[in-house]
């Protein structure tokens, strides 16, 4: 039993660490988004005054589900007093309670955690509200964390948040993960989301959560449905964060590529990287995701940033351009064939993607065009 | 839980189907009614006469204004509807991605209120 004074340390680790899986579970149970973000919250203040006199329990995971389920239909059957409607709401959650007594072993929780995602995730719900769904839901990020990552007021996501909760109830959205034959056209939006939140994550030095939870996403989706491109963006997520403790200074500064200090790299991923990228190469249907990861691959074992093998990259350049046919795409590309060819070759390659004007605004054009310039100057 | 299945179709679109695919698409329309229906998940099928017999009416400062056409002039046409009984939006969209109509046109999925008044 764990001593009283550090029980709010204990409930903070347990809330970040588990709630978003105990809520996922509760809307199962719960069968609403609303009801169920209630209850997770009436199951830790229950557990804030509960475990402070009989300690924590052995799974206080459980404890908090069979909680919340109970807090929830409770609350329901007071307001029943006033509201009739209710009362068979609350006998129908009382009812489906009695039939899953132990539904809280880990398979049943993990599945629980794919469900919300697909229905987060649902091809009937905007994109943007997908996103933003998943990141407050799955995630757990506040709404104002989310604003800040779509330079969005936080009431826009708010209200965004709020339809989409709306559709699901009165279109009847199911909570649950999609058959087989539906299941690989839902899974491309799933992957772009996870990529989305991998992405917020990986541009801050403190986004260490995020992108974690993004990759455990990834491997979920991988485990359910080892797809070419959810292998790929798992791949690409690992090979990424593999260069975490490469990427910044201790003050926080950028780290170029090319200057990283190659044995901060994380092998252990890089290895799992490497091998889920060559699986997901080896079928026909492989995606952009697939291909990104093998650029990334490249890089990693490359011993030395000199060491790079700048023709295959610019080999699998092409194939994503083809894939992709986007001005980024075309910017990546001319700076591989600046590597190759010189960067005389690249900076001409550079001006004429610029000249066209989509990446006017695009700062890490700029950038890029401002470097291969110094390098000739060098020369 | 009900849908109603309102399909719309650009008339340019019903103008050049083929005799043939247009009886092969008949068909294919009669086909999925029936086992709809033996499911017992189709409530009501109805096509409408086209949209130029439309009346669109409107009552304002007690004033009745009635007009010719449609609320909406749109390329899309309403040309009938479907309403159907469906577990939740996901079986809604499995029945419906059967329908022929979505090959040609649209068909938008609107669950019903379960009550008449707000």
């Amino acid at each position: 039993m764990r001593r009283e004074k550090n029980l709010s340390a204990v409930l903070d680790d347990l809330y970040r660490a588990e709630s978003r899986r105990v809520f996922a579970t509760l809307v199962r149970l719960l069968g609403d988004f609303d009801l169920a973000e209630e209850a997770l919250h009436d199951a830790f203040a229950a557990a804030l005054e509960q475990w402070s006199r009989d300690g924590v329990p052995a799974s206080p995971r459980a404890w908090l589900i069979s909680t919340g389920r109970f807090k929830a239909i409770d609350a329901i059957r007071r307001r029943s007093r006033f509201d009739a409607s209710l009362a068979a709401l609350a006998e129908v959650l009382d009812a489906r309670a009695a039939e899953t007594a132990e539904p809280q072993d880990d398979g049943h929780l993990e599945d629980d955690r794919l469900r919300l995602i697909f229905t987060c995730c649902h091809p009937a719900l905007a994109p943007d509200a997908q996103v933003a769904l998943t990141l407050r839901e799955v995630c757990g990020l506040t709404t104002e964390e989310i604003a800040r990552t779509f330079l969005a007021a936080a009431p826009t996501i708010a209200q965004r948040i709020v339809r989409a909760k709306a559709k699901i109830r009165d279109a009847r959205i199911p909570y649950q993960v999609p058959s087989r034959d539906e299941l690989a056209e839902r899974l491309e939006a799933v992957l772009a989301v996870v990529y989305l939140v991998f992405n917020e994550g990986y541009s801050t030095t403190s986004g260490e959560t995020l992108t974690r939870e993004a990759i455990r996403l990834g491997r979920l989706l991988t485990e359910l449905l080892p797809e070419p491109e959810a292998l790929g963006l798992l791949a690409l997520m690992l090979l990424q964060e593999s260069r975490r403790a490469a990427r910044t200074t201790a003050d926080g500064e950028p780290v170029a590529l090319d200057e990283q200090d190659r044995s901060l790299w994380n092998r252990e991923w890089i290895a799992e990287g490497l091998a889920l990228v060559e699986r997901a190469l080896q079928s026909p249907r492989f995606g952009a995701y697939s291909v990104q990861a093998a650029i990334a691959a490249v890089h990693a074992e490359a011993a030395t940033a000199e060491a790079t093998d700048w023709p295959q990259i610019v080999g699998l350049y092409d194939v994503l351009l083809r894939i992709r046919p986007t001005p980024v795409v075309e910017l990546n590309r001319a700076a591989a064939i600046a590597m190759r060819d010189g960067a005389a070759t690249g900076l001409a390659l550079i001006d004429a993607i610029l000249a066209r004007g989509e990446l006017a605004d695009y700062a890490p054009a700029h950038a890029a065009r401002a470097a291969l310039a110094d390098r000739l100057e060098e020369r | 839980m009900k849908y109603l299945c309102l399909i719309y179709h650009a008339q340019s679109m019903l103008d050049a189907i083929s005799p043939s695919e247009l009886s092969k698409m008949q068909e294919g329309i009669r086909d999925f009614l029936e086992e709809l229906q033996e499911k017992g998940q189709l409530v009501d099928v109805n096509r409408l006469k086209p949209v130029r017999t439309a009346t669109t009416v409107r009552m304002r400062e007690g004033k009745l204004s009635t007009t010719d056409g449609p609320f909406a002039e749109t390329k899309e046409q309403l040309l009938g509807y479907l309403l159907i009984e469906a577990g939740d939006l996901n079986e809604a969209i499995r029945i419906i991605a059967r329908f022929p109509s979505t090959r040609f046109g649209s068909v938008e999925i609107r669950p019903i209120e379960d009550s008449l008044y707000v």
